[in-house]
């Protein structure tokens, strides 16, 4: 009795709030955009019993995905939203693998500073994060500054509301996902394990290809599962750093949506890129596992 | 066997410097006389000022912290139910559908969250506003928590449960005498976690705020949309100074309770 | 000693404590316990030992009431106890990880079931103080669990649960996490507890000495069933079966086939070995095969044949184990059966009398082994 108390009431809250606005999404996204509000047809009448229902039934259509796939902006907007989100996890790798190897190698005693750094911009916010690269990356920023007065350059540098600053955006908010994991990994390495590949006859270089990052693997997955599936979604970080050009399908969706008030088709860009995260979502659900499995 | 070398003392100092130097700039330049930002002008907190004087941004941080102490103690609450739900219920109908609406959210894009969540309250005609938002923030970080807490639950010893039921408690006394106070750091690093990323939400906050409600990231979007100000930039500072404060003690509090903790028990072998 | 005998079970007047009558409790398609009665009396100091998944933890925590019986009743004082739940309980128990409450003092562990009882506040402290005396730990009342050493963490939990003066204490291999030496006094301060406050106690453990020291009873378990329960000297000298004989103590176990002969049998064991003999009550039909079960101890070894010996056996020296105060020769037959024979080292090393591949004779006497039913 207590037990069945216990269950329902976070069971409906999700129910209620996660489950069915969801399903809700997958409906509006099968129906007509009009002129009138709600933005969209057919609404569900029961007035008229269950012909109501039929005519509902028969209205949804899948015209909005159809039209999805005819307009290349949105085709475009999802290729290139993989391709930045790619590209940037690779780069958010190449960066963080070093920093997680440091912060493993560093003595005992300076870890746990070590560790609260990382986190600790986690706390702070995003939006801040990512507005405080504004100043240094615009025409007449501080990088700007810095490099002409240096002499490197003598114009300045396009960075602002490029492709280049979105992936300097990504790399910087989403570095502590893939730094974590990974030092998690590392930290665990038996340093004897080094030992013996140096012992039978490795360099060091080879023991680290051969040995560490081997043994990292699980993380290096990890980390870079969760910098992909966010960024994949991402509308800040393209909307405060990227440009015009910089096409993103979370920024899409925003603008079809606040922008074009158009419903129905908003609702059918979530389903599609929802269809394209489960993907990425499940391989992750299974690594996760794997390595519970190997722990436990 | 652990050392530095010049590699890893190289990568520790340009990785904490890509880290903390943008913030760095950003708390340099909120102190900066010019309204150009990019020019320094001489030193003046006359921004921190403007900030101060400014309605629009006090009101707005007035509903964010309402909506994050709201949403984040029932998401707690919430939270620590479905944690104790996916550990301990056992099997029943709809577990599977159970979890994965947990998990789910935790990597639900926000746009969608959000969209599906505004969808919802035009469809039941709720008027949105500070408690539609409270109902979303708290719809999202009830999964952080359940997460957290969970993880704490997998590695609690049952018998202490047993041994409470053994000496008279009834299931609600053993719960609320020994599981809850032993849980009670997860619940509150839970709590913690909820109450900053509702502080943090942009993207969900403006799809169900709606128009009566303007939460302060939402300030701060429709602000920096336009560029950077300086006094966005004496905002950052006071934001990130609030939280570099709280981090830190939290964890020299936890790092010191930890070593008394660690010496007794040495005395205790001792002894 | 002038005492009588403590025997309740031999006495048909006695009213168990405890009656499992036809108990079988099942974990899906697992059976834990199978359909076992068997009663434990008042102030018992009763132990259930057996390998690890034998169900010995099982019974206990049917006791508890953390698991309630498939079929069959549990009776505590005549009283069906199913219905009543682990807080409602005269039984209170001890956990194998001790359970402390580690957010409380040992003072507030000790007092936590007394608090829920509603007693008054001197009486309760009244009550811890006498346990913390009983368990000598007076001076560790303010100390949290993890300032206190294990064998502290121990009399902790082991006072937490007589607090509550229960009618019946249950502990879950009690010494498990403590060191060997230490385990040695606190079997020993446990029975002196035990008599202290005469309550009834039921130990689980997979340890068969510290069962033999402690207990009154023990019970030895295999696959759900308790195969014997009797006092630690009959299960020693009279095991019921070689489950029995060989879990308890050093053994040799020889099979042959029994022929009747006299108050006992002769054993043929292997072609070209001597007939065995052996004094028995046991029913064999001629022929039947059977275990002869020695202990080492009571194997003599010797160079030369003794002339009188019931049981003599040549082979020749295998392996010594040396354990300080006494050795135990391993002999090999010539038919490959190994024999275990045990003696006192009343002489210095270098005076040993027997080496590797010794060629040796064992003996026993007619009453020396157990013979047991296939």
């Amino acid at each position: 009795m207590r037990r069945a108390a216990l269950i329902i009431i976070p069971y409906f809250w999700l129910l209620a709030l996660f489950l069915v606005p969801f399903l809700i999404v997958l409906k509006i996204s099968l129906s007509d955009t009009a002129l009138a509000i709600p933005p969209y047809t057919p609404t569900l009448d029961f007035s008229n019993g269950w012909q109501g229902i039929k005519d509902f039934w028969a209205a949804l259509d899948l015209e909005n995905f159809e039209f999805l796939t005819t307009d290349d902006l949105y085709w475009k907007a999802y290729l290139s939203s993989l391709k930045i989100a790619v590209i940037a996890t690779f780069l958010t790798l190449l960066v963080g693998y070093p920093i997680a190897y440091g912060m493993a190698n560093a003595p005992d005693h300076w870890r746990p500073t070590l560790m609260m750094l990382v986190i600790l911009p986690f706390w702070t916010s995003f939006l801040i994060r990512v507005y405080s690269w504004m100043g240094i990356l615009s025409n007449e920023g501080y990088l700007n500054q810095l490099l002409m007065g240096m002499g490197v350059i003598s114009e300045p540098l396009t960075i602002l509301n490029t492709n280049t600053a979105v992936y300097i955006g990504i790399v910087y908010t989403y570095l502590p996902f893939m730094i974590l994991p990974i030092y998690s990994a590392l930290e665990r390495l038996d340093a004897s394990l080094l030992e013996a590949a140096e012992d039978l006859g490795c360099s060091r270089l080879t023991a680290f290809w051969l040995v560490t990052v081997p043994l990292s693997k699980n993380g290096i997955i990890a980390g870079c599962f969760l910098v992909f599936i966010p960024t994949l979604g991402e509308f800040v970080i393209p909307s405060l750093l990227g440009g015009s050009k910089t096409l993103m399908i979370g920024k899409v969706l925003w603008e079809e949506f606040f922008n074009n008030r158009d419903w129905p088709v908003a609702s059918a860009v979530a389903v599609i890129l929802l269809l394209i995260l489960i993907i990425p979502i499940i391989l992750f659900q299974r690594n996760e596992q794997k390595q519970r499995e190997a722990d436990g | 066997m652990r050392r530095l070398t010049w590699f890893n003392t190289t990568a520790l100092t340009l990785g904490f410097a890509f880290l903390y130097l943008p913030m760095i700039i950003l708390i340099i330049y909120s102190f900066n006389e010019s309204k150009l930002v990019t020019v320094w002008a001489g030193f003046s907190t006359k921004w921190y000022g403007e900030l101060l004087g400014n309605e629009a941004f006090l009101s707005a941080a007035w509903v964010t912290l309402k909506v994050a102490v709201f949403s984040s103690t029932l998401a707690t609450i919430l939270g620590t139910l479905g944690a104790l739900v996916l550990v301990r219920a056992g099997r029943f109908p709809g577990r599977t559908l159970f979890s994965g609406m947990i998990y789910a959210p935790l990597v639900m894009p926000e746009v969608i969250t959000g969209l599906s969540l505004l969808l919802l309250f035009i469809g039941i005609g709720l008027d949105r506003g500070v408690f539609t938002i409270v109902l979303a923030h708290t719809t999202f970080s009830m999964c952080f928590v359940s997460v957290v807490v969970s993880s704490r639950l997998v590695s609690f010893d049952r018998s202490l449960e047993e041994a409470a039921l053994d000496l008279g408690c009834s299931p609600m006394e053993a719960f609320r005498l020994v599981t809850l106070p032993i849980i009670a750091p997860a619940v509150i690093s839970g709590w913690l976690l909820a109450f900053t990323l509702s502080l943090d939400d942009l993207v969900i906050a403006s799809f169900t705020a709606g128009p009566s409600a303007t939460t302060l990231p939402m300030k701060i979007w429709s602000s920096v949309r336009l560029g950077v100000s300086p006094e966005i930039n004496a905002l950052s500072t006071l934001m990130i100074g609030i939280v570099a404060i709280g981090v830190i003690s939290a964890s020299l509090i936890t790092k010191r309770a930890a070593l008394r903790q660690e010496a007794e028990e040495r005395a205790a072998v001792q002894a | 000693m002038g005492q009588t005998v403590f025997e309740p079970w031999n006495d048909p007047d006695a009213k168990p404590l405890i009656q499992f009558k036809n108990v079988t409790k099942r974990f899906g398609d697992f059976v834990a316990i199978d359909n076992q009665s068997f009663d434990i009396y008042e102030q018992e100091f009763f132990a259930l030992l057996g390998p690890s998944g034998c169900g010995k933890t099982t019974m206990m925590r049917m006791l508890a009431g953390f698991e309630t019986p498939t079929e069959g009743t549990i009776l505590l004082g005549g009283q069906d106890i199913a219905p009543i739940p682990p807080n409602k309980r005269a039984v209170n128990m001890m956990f194998q990880s001790y359970a402390l409450f580690p957010h409380l003092s040992i003072w507030e562990n000790i007092a936590f079931g007394l608090k829920r009882d509603n007693m008054p506040k001197d009486k309760i402290d009244a009550r811890v103080a006498e346990m913390l005396k009983l368990t000598r730990l007076e001076q560790f009342a303010k100390r949290k669990p993890h300032q206190c050493s294990g064998g502290q963490r121990q009399r902790v939990a082991l006072a937490r649960s007589l607090a509550k003066a229960p009618k019946l204490l249950l502990l879950d291999e009690p010494l498990g996490a403590l060191d060997a030496k230490l385990r040695q006094d606190t079997q020993f301060e446990l029975m002196d507890i035990q008599e202290k406050t005469g309550t009834t106690f039921v130990i689980v453990t997979h340890d068969q000495e510290e069962a033999m020291t402690v207990a009154s009873r023990v019970a030895v378990m295999d696959h759900g069933k308790i195969i014997q329960a009797d006092t630690p000297a009959r299960i020693y000298e009279m095991p019921n079966s070689a489950y029995v004989a060989d879990f308890i103590g050093d053994v040799t176990i020889i099979s042959g086939t029994a022929t009747p002969a006299g108050d006992g049998y002769d054993i043929a064991f292997a072609e070209g070995q001597p007939i065995l003999h052996a004094k028995s009550d046991i029913q064999l039909a001629k022929a039947q095969s059977c275990h002869l079960a020695i202990r080492p101890e009571k194997v003599a070894i010797t160079a030369e044949k003794p002339a009188d010996a019931a049981n003599a056996l040549q082979g020749k020296i295998l392996d010594i184990a040396y354990l300080g105060n006494l050795s135990t020769y391993h002999v090999e037959l010539a038919n490959g059966q190994v024999v275990k024979s045990q003696t006192a080292n009343t002489r210095r090393l270098s005076r040993r009398s027997f080496t590797w591949e010794d060629e040796v004779w064992l003996s026993w006497t007619d009453t020396a082994g157990v013979l047991l039913k296939e």
